[in-house]
C-alpha cells in the first residue's frame, strides 16, 4: 500500500480530492449503463451442429462521469469482448443480449453508428490497430470532407501538444512509431471529439513503467473533464492505483464491483472469495494462494 | 534503388542464358527437323543435297557448337529467319506482336479493372447472392479453356447473332492502308473478350480474399469503432491496403496471358505472336520458336519487374527499406 502511494503521489491526490465531486456526480446519470448483458456465438461444431457458446454472461455494470471503472480479470476471460459489446464491433456471428444505455439512451446499431467515435471512444490495445499503409495523422483525424479537415488538422495540432507528440509525427506510418508514441498517437484518436465515454482496452501492456504512468495519468485527467472511462486490463495493480471502482471479471461475469479502497489492507470489505484471493494474490500482499 | 535494378538484371540475364539452353536443348532432342521443315515432306532433293544443305547449316555439328553459333548470331541481333514466314524472325516478332500487344492490353486493363470491381463487391457483400454468382462464375472462367470459351464466342455472336467478324484483324480483302481505326477495334473485341475471360477469375477471387483478409484485421475494427461507415472503411483502408496485392498479381500473370494468346488467336486466326507461336510449331520452325520462347520470357520478365517495383513505390515499409520487424 505504502509502496503504491509513493509510485503514483499524484494520482492518488487526484482521485482523492475528488471524492467528494464522486459523491455527488453519483446523483447524476451514469454515461454507461450495462444490464444483463450477455455475448455469445454461434459456431458449428465437429460436423455440422450448431452450437451456441456464451462468453459474457448476465454482466451488469455502471460508469458514472467522472469516473474511471476498470474491469479487470485474467486473460482471456472475455473483457475485450465486453468493450468490443459496448462499441457495437463485435463479429457477425456474436448474439448480444441486454441493455447497455448511453447516457439514458438505449444504445442500439443505429445509435451507436452516429456514436461511435464522436461520444464514445475506443483506444485499442496496440499500434496494431492502425492501418499499416496510411500515415497516422490521417487516422487521427478520420475521414472527413475538405471543409472540416483544416478545423480537425488544427484540434489534432492541440491534442498532439498536449500528448507531447510532435506535429511532424502526423507524417509517420505505424510501423515508425516507438512504442510510447504509438500510445500517445492511440490516445490521441480518442480525444478528437469531445467524448463522453473512453473505453480502453488493454492500454498498458508492455509500455515501460514510466510510460503506463503517463497512459494511466492521461486517463484521469480525462476523467477530470468529465468523461466516463471503462478501462479494460488484466493488472489489478494498475486498475488499483487507477481506477475509483473496480469490477472482477471471471469467466464472463462480473463478480464483484468495489471501490478501488476496499482492495487495501486485506480485503476484509470485499465480498466474493475470488476477488480476496486475487488481492492477496498481489506482489506485494506476497502472492498468497488460498486454497 | 541502383541496387535492386542492377540484381534485377542480372537475375534477367541468368534467366535468358537459362532460357536460351533450355529451349535448344529441347529444340535439338525433338523429333522437329529444320531440314524436313524447310525443304518439306515429299520434296524430291537428292539425299547428297540434303546432305549439303545439313553440313551447309551445321546441323551435322555437335549440339554445343550449334548451341553456341546459334547463342552467338543471336547476340549479334541475327535471329535467323522464319522457315514459315520466310521474314527474317525479328520483323516477324515485331510486326506479329503489334497486334498481339493491343489485344493482350485490352485484355489486360478489362480484365484487372473489372475484376477489381467484382472482387470489391463480393467481399463488401460476402456471402449474398451477388458474392455466390460471381464467385460461381469466376470459378467457371477459370475451368474454363480458352479455346473453348474462344469457340463458343465464336459460334454465338459471330456465326448465330453475327454481331462480330469471325476471324482475323481487320476485313478481307482490304489493303492494309484501307483499314480503318474502327474496324480493327471492330475486330479484336471478340478476342479481347475472351481473353479477359481468361484473366477475370483469378483477379476478382484474388481482390475477394485479399479484401476479406483485410477486413478481418484489427485497423478495420478501429477503424469502425472510430465510426466510420462501411464505405468509407473499404475506400480509405480496404482499397488501399489491396491496391497494390492485387496490381502484382495482374503483372505477375503476364504468363498466363501469353499462353492465353496463344490458343485465342489461334481460334480468331488473328495475326498476332500467338498464332505464330502455332504455326511455328507446327511448321517445325524452330528459328521462330527460339526467338519467340526468348521474347516471351523477357516479356513475362518484365511483368514481374513492374509488380516488384510498384510495391515498392506503394508499400512505406518496402519503399524505405525498413523491415517492420525488428
Amino acid at each position: 500500500m505504502k509502496g503504491r502511494r509513493d509510485r503514483f503521489p499524484n494520482v492518488l491526490r487526484l482521485s482523492e480530492s475528488k471524492g467528494m465531486e464522486i459523491e455527488m456526480e453519483k446523483q447524476k446519470e451514469p454515461v454507461l449503463a450495462i444490464k444483463d448483458l450477455r455475448i455469445s456465438f454461434t459456431m458449428y461444431d465437429r460436423g455440422l451442429n450448431r452450437r451456441e457458446y456464451e462468453m459474457v454472461h448476465q454482466l451488469s455494470l455502471t460508469v458514472n462521469p467522472g469516473e474511471i471503472v476498470a474491469v479487470a480479470g485474467a486473460s482471456g476471460s472475455g473483457k475485450s469482448l465486453l468493450a468490443h459489446g459496448v462499441l457495437g464491433i463485435l463479429p457477425e456471428n456474436a448474439a448480444v443480449t441486454g441493455t447497455i444505455e448511453f447516457c439514458g439512451r438505449r444504445l442500439d446499431e443505429a445509435s451507436l453508428k452516429k456514436l461511435r467515435g464522436r461520444e464514445i471512444s475506443f483506444i485499442p490495445q496496440s499500434v496494431k490497430y492502425l492501418d499499416p499503409s496510411m500515415k497516422v495523422g490521417r487516422q487521427v483525424i478520420g475521414p472527413c470532407g475538405r471543409r472540416e479537415r483544416k478545423e480537425r488538422q488544427e484540434k489534432m495540432r492541440q491534442v498532439f501538444a498536449r500528448y507531447q507528440l510532435e506535429e511532424s509525427a502526423a507524417n509517420l506510418y505505424p510501423y515508425q512509431l516507438s512504442g510510447g508514441m504509438a500510445r500517445r498517437v492511440l490516445i490521441s484518436g480518442a480525444v478528437m471529439n469531445p467524448a463522453k465515454l473512453i473505453v480502453a482496452d488493454e492500454p498498458t501492456p508492455g509500455l515501460q513503467e514510466s510510460l503506463a504512468r503517463e497512459t494511466l495519468q492521461n486517463f484521469r485527467e480525462l476523467a477530470e473533464e468529465g468523461c466516463g472511462v471503462l478501462l479494460i486490463t488484466h493488472d489489478i495493480d494498475l486498475a488499483l492505483q487507477m481506477a475509483d471502482r473496480i469490477a472482477i471479471f471471471y469467466d464472463g461475469r462480473v463478480l464483484e464491483t468495489a471501490p478501488a479502497a476496499a482492495f487495501r489492507g486485506d480485503g476484509e470489505e470485499l465480498a466474493h472469495p475470488y476477488s480476496k484471493a486475487f488481492l492477496k494474490a498481489l506482489p506485494q500482499n506476497e502472492f498468497a494462494i488460498s486454497e | 534503388m541502383m541496387k535492386k535494378i542492377i540484381r534485377s538484371a542480372l537475375r534477367m540475364l541468368t534467366l535468358l542464358i537459362a532460357i536460351s539452353i533450355l529451349s535448344f536443348l529441347m529444340m535439338a532432342k525433338s523429333p522437329v527437323d529444320p531440314l524436313t521443315a524447310y525443304i518439306g515432306t515429299n520434296s524430291t532433293i537428292s539425299e547428297d543435297a540434303k546432305e549439303e544443305i545439313a553440313e551447309y547449316w551445321g546441323l551435322n555439328d555437335p549440339p554445343l557448337e550449334r548451341f553456341l553459333t546459334w547463342a552467338g548470331n543471336t547476340l549479334r541481333g541475327d535471329f535467323g529467319t522464319s522457315i514459315v514466314y520466310k521474314q527474317p524472325v525479328l520483323t516477324v516478332i515485331r510486326e506479329r506482336f503489334r497486334y498481339s500487344l493491343a489485344l493482350m492490353m485490352i485484355a489486360w486493363i478489362s480484365s484487372g479493372l473489372l475484376g477489381f470491381a467484382l472482387g470489391i463487391a463480393a467481399a463488401f457483400y460476402k456471402d449474398s447472392f451477388l458474392d455466390k454468382g460471381i464467385k460461381t462464375v469466376c470459378l467457371a472462367f477459370q475451368s474454363a479453356p480458352t479455346f473453348w470459351v474462344g469457340l463458343v464466342m465464336l459460334s454465338i455472336f459471330a456465326v448465330n447473332l453475327g454481331w462480330f467478324p469471325i476471324g482475323l484483324a481487320a476485313p478481307m480483302g482490304k489493303m492494309a492502308w484501307e483499314v480503318t481505326l474502327g474496324e480493327r477495334i471492330y475486330h479484336l473485341i471478340l478476342p479481347s473478350i475472351t481473353l479477359s475471360i481468361l484473366g477475370i477469375g483469378k483477379i476478382t477471387l484474388y481482390t475477394r480474399q485479399k479484401l476479406l483478409e483485410v477486413l478481418g484485421s484489427e485497423f478495420i475494427l478501429y477503424a469502425r469503432a472510430r465510426g466510420e461507415s462501411s464505405w468509407q472503411i473499404i475506400k480509405s483502408h480496404g482499397i488501399r491496403n489491396i491496391a497494390i496485392p492485387a496490381i502484382t498479381v495482374q503483372f505477375a500473370s503476364f504468363s498466363e496471358l501469353f499462353g492465353g494468346i496463344a490458343l485465342a488467336e489461334t481460334v480468331f486466326s488473328y495475326p498476332g505472336i500467338g498464332s505464330a507461336v502455332t504455326a511455328a510449331g507446327l511448321g517445325g520452325d524452330v528459328p521462330l520458336l527460339l526467338g519467340i520462347a526468348i521474347f516471351s520470357a523477357i516479356f513475362v520478365f518484365t511483368g514481374n519487374l513492374i509488380a516488384n517495383i510498384l510495391y515498392g513505390v506503394v508499400d512505406p515499409r518496402i519503399r524505405e527499406g525498413v523491415s517492420h520487424e525488428p
